[in-house]
């Protein structure tokens, strides 16, 4: 169900300078509350349950996900970039699936 | 000061032919808004016209993306995609949000793209045919409507799509349900007043499928009008079917000149 996710940040930047990160992913979120109208049986929870966001290897940015959250969720942060480097993003889903993205930024 | 006294006298020059849209005229809508006909974004909050505007946090070009994707996908036993016929839909597409639906000489109906997609895929890929409000299906006619982005509203009434235009503009006018209520009751009469905690539109189908929050997905304009009758208490028509194919082609004239939005967000 979940979709290559997109993420947006910007490719320079100077040191010190505080960027904005977006990032958007395709997941239905089933919250686990809903019932199958035909057969009256629940729907098992499914949603994305962890954010994580490192920055050459470290962690930066990181959320837990309850279902409450929308389905294709959309997360931006502010960061504050010292150096070149890369960013990678990083989902998870109660299936255990992680799906992943990674951009680059050039600091000068 | 200038300009603005400038527009409210214009607004005074509507008011006098439509008092329905007093209140709301008074703002600059720029493209969203040709005379009196107002995109629904012009009826949108703030929040919900700020996700249209930038694609990235539009969750409706995941959709679009997806299309983009099933554009190039070889199906069926013909092992053709759209593509090996169409090239570049950025060429070959780019009139089709604007001027659909349209009448079909070939098959002697009224057809939006839903419908043609499916009978390109059923006729010439030899490939099942797609479900009205599926995932492929949604992403590729956002996919092929997006390539209108920005053109004006056009689609012909005249001709062999006369006698449809007709059939919609009786549809549009026609009380329904136990709540006996016509579409121009909300949004001709209406449009721009709140429906409990809703601010009713003038329901133009310029956006579609348009994301909606509430549905957490995109739906068809078709999907959008089961939902109408529904509230009303009447028994909706099957999407894709004639009824909803002639009030399409109503609705879409309503909204001539608007911008086609596709994939627009609406709560």
């Amino acid at each position: 169900m979940a979709s290559k996710p997109r993420v947006r940040v910007p490719k320079k930047a100077k040191a010190g300078e505080i960027i904005t990160i977006k990032s958007l992913i395709s997941h239905k979120m089933e919250t686990g509350q809903r019932k199958d109208k035909k057969t009256g049986e629940k729907i098992p929870r499914m949603i994305i349950n962890k954010f994580v966001c490192t920055f050459n290897g470290k962690v930066v940015f990181s959320a837990d996900w309850h279902p409450a959250v929308s389905a294709n969720p959309y997360m931006a942060f502010s960061y504050k970039v010292m150096e070149s480097g890369e960013f990678e993003f990083t989902w998870t889903d109660d299936a255990g699936k992680t799906f992943s993205k990674k951009a680059k930024i050039t600091v000068s | 000061m200038k300009r603005k006294a400038l527009v409210l006298a214009g607004v005074g020059a509507i008011a006098l032919a439509v008092p329905s849209v007093i209140t709301l005229a008074a703002e600059d809508w720029g493209k969203y808004q040709v005379g009196d006909v107002r995109s629904g974004y012009t009826f949108a909050k703030a929040e919900t016209r700020a996700i249209q505007d930038d694609d990235f946090e539009n969750p409706g070009m995941l959709w679009v993306e997806h299309g983009e994707e099933m554009w190039e996908t070889v199906d069926g036993e013909a092992n053709k995609s759209c593509k090996s016929c169409h090239e570049d839909a950025s060429d070959t597409m780019k009139n089709v949000g604007s001027t659909y639906p349209v009448f079909a000489k070939d098959i002697g109906k009224l057809e939006n793209v839903e419908n043609r997609i499916n009978r390109c895929r059923t006729d010439n890929m030899k490939a099942k045919p797609w479900k009205y409000d599926s995932r492929d299906m949604l992403g590729m006619v956002s996919y092929v409507k997006r390539q209108s982005l920005g053109q004006p509203m056009n689609v012909k009434i005249d001709g062999d799509a006369a006698s449809w235009f007709k059939k919609g503009e009786e549809f549009y006018n026609q009380r329904r349900g136990q709540l006996d209520m016509a579409c121009k009751h909300c949004h001709v009469d209406n449009a721009g007043n709140m429906i409990r905690a809703n601010t009713l539109s003038q329901g133009q189908g310029n956006g579609f499928p348009t994301y909606r929050l509430k549905w957490q997905k995109p739906g068809s304009l078709h999907r959008r009008f089961r939902g109408c009758n529904k509230q009303v208490r009447a028994t909706p028509y099957k999407a894709g079917s004639d009824e909803y194919l002639a009030l399409e082609l109503y609705v879409m004239w309503r909204g001539q000149g608007l911008p086609v939005e596709t994939p627009a967000v609406r709560n």
